[in-house]
């Protein structure tokens, strides 16, 4: 009986939970539609505009390569962030010398303006794919290894004694007890990294790129295309949430579980 | 060896490894010269002054953006923790805001400021708000609830526990806060001025790019990124004083 009763009550909260999150959108566009009567067309497209112009995009075939083009870099941009911040955060946080020294070379390295060392990956990887997947993999890579880092410090010393007692080497020990003792604070780190990776992506693609969706949105600027710069920020914007969105749903039962 | 003496080694050998590989050609000149060369640059540009006012400008506006953001984000912070539901709703919105390029809401906000600094300074105000908010949230969450029973017991008032207990309790995720806010103020701003402004160090530095300039580049990146982690650095030593002094405390 008191099972149903609580059962009935999260039952609601996530009800409430949705009614809440549907009210925050109204606001959000409530907003919106202010700042339009405030600034005009000029500045700001009203929601209906921006809307019917991304429906209009999202029926013309040309605008589809350029989704394309920004899916592949950033995928491959997460990929590298997301493989290479792990591997590396294990290795900094099993060791601590190691750790310690790194730590604050990396916070420095997460907080300066990327974006000005924009010309130096140009000039290295060339035009194209590989600086637009550089630029977005150095934005990602630093918030991943840092929260992995800081899971695997922190992780409880009696698993690794109990590694010690089996007698597992390093990787096994990195790979059956590190990792899985540490998931929960990895979502964390791959939700800033998801975000980081993909704001990296898309400013690569602003400068010296002809397909993708940043360069849709620099292009846009530049002919002051209102209309369709609100539209390719709000498709981001709302891929972008309801990615994270759900990580944050994973990230909840995994905490929940330990 | 102390671990900070390690940590200058690291830093010397990258540098070091660096500055080889452009002496022996590994790396082209016209692609990046050595780093010694670029700390000679760097000495040129500033002592010529062709630059003094963008960098007074820059440090300006990310001064402003970075009070506003600290402010603002401190305040929304304290709001959404006392109205857990709103929290809820707009948690997912949090956690997204940083893939949404800011940058795109420049037009919007020369309309509504006008052509002059603060739609730059809002840039960076918008870029680093946020990350005081989830730190304040943060802090409020993990102070222990075993001191508001302290503070019941010693009837303490509302405004007598935020002060004595909350506030202390949160202070180091406080300072994360604020921490965050100062970098992400300074990407803010100088992302603004690199991809849009015409004035400013990100400015100059996107000027000289174009231009074929890699002595004025590579000059200005250089000071742009000690300067950066020079200033993070002090907060981080700042931090860690603040967290010893907890510890031994508690």
């Amino acid at each position: 009986m008191a099972s149903t009763t609580e059962e009935f009550g999260a039952a609601a909260r996530r009800g409430g939970a949705l009614l809440d999150t549907l009210l925050v959108i109204v606001a959000i566009l409530a907003v919106w539609q202010g700042l339009h009567w405030l600034a005009g067309d000029v500045a700001i497209a009203s929601p209906r505009a921006t809307l019917e112009r991304l429906t209009e995009l999202l029926a013309d075939p040309r605008f589809w390569p350029n989704v394309w083009e920004t899916l592949r870099a950033f995928g491959l941009a997460l990929l590298y962030a997301l493989l290479g911040g792990l591997i590396l955060g294990v290795v900094l946080g099993g060791h601590r010398l190691s750790g310690e020294v790194a730590e604050p070379i990396l916070v420095a390295l997460y907080s300066i303006p990327k974006i000005t060392l924009y010309p130096v990956i140009l000039l290295f990887f060339g035009l194209g794919m590989s600086a637009k997947v550089a630029f977005g993999t150095i934005h990602g890579i630093i918030p991943v290894v840092i929260f992995t880092m800081n899971a695997v410090r922190n992780i409880a010393p009696v698993y690794l004694r109990t590694a010690r007692a089996l007698r597992m080497g390093p990787l096994e020990t990195g790979w059956r007890v590190l990792l899985p003792a540490t998931v929960p604070e990895i979502v964390s780190g791959f939700r800033i990294g998801f975000a980081l990776t993909l704001l990296g992506t898309l400013i690569g693609e602003l400068f010296a790129s002809q397909r993708g969706l940043g360069f849709l949105i620099i292009r846009s600027m530049e002919r002051h295309d209102v209309p369709t710069l609100l539209a390719v920020a709000l498709l981001l914007f709302v891929f972008a949430t309801l990615t994270s969105w759900l990580l944050l749903l994973l990230d909840r039962r995994l905490h929940r579980r330990l | 060896m102390p671990v900070w003496f390690i940590r200058l080694l690291v830093l010397l050998a990258a540098f070091g490894l660096l500055e080889l590989a452009c002496r022996t050609g590994s790396i082209d000149r016209h692609t990046m010269p050595p780093p010694t060369l670029m700390a000679v640059y760097a000495w040129q540009v500033l002592a010529s002054g062709r630059v003094t006012a963008d960098i007074l400008m820059t440090l300006q506006n990310v001064g402003i953006a970075f009070l506003l953001a600290v402010s603002v984000g401190f305040l929304v912070g304290v709001v959404l923790h006392r109205l857990p539901r709103l929290r809820r709703a707009v948690d997912p919105l949090l956690a997204s805001y940083y893939a949404v390029p800011v940058f795109i809401f420049y037009p919007l906000f020369i309309v509504i400021f006008g052509l002059n600094n603060w739609p730059l300074i809002a840039i960076g105000f918008l870029f680093a708000v946020v990350a005081m908010v989830i730190n304040t949230l943060n802090g409020f969450d993990r102070v222990p609830r075993v001191l508001f029973k302290v503070a019941r017991v010693h009837r303490l008032s509302r405004p007598a526990e935020v002060w004595l207990i909350t506030l202390p309790s949160a202070a180091p995720y406080l300072f994360t806060g604020v921490k965050l806010c100062v970098a992400y103020s300074f990407i803010g701003v100088v992302a603004g001025e690199f991809i849009l402004a015409g004035a400013g160090l990100g400015y100059e530095i996107a000027f000289a790019y174009n231009n074929f300039d890699n002595r004025t580049m590579y000059g200005l990146m250089l000071f742009l990124l000690v300067f950066v982690t020079a200033v993070n650095m002090a907060l981080h030593v700042w931090e860690r004083r603040l967290h010893a002094r907890r510890s031994r405390g508690s």
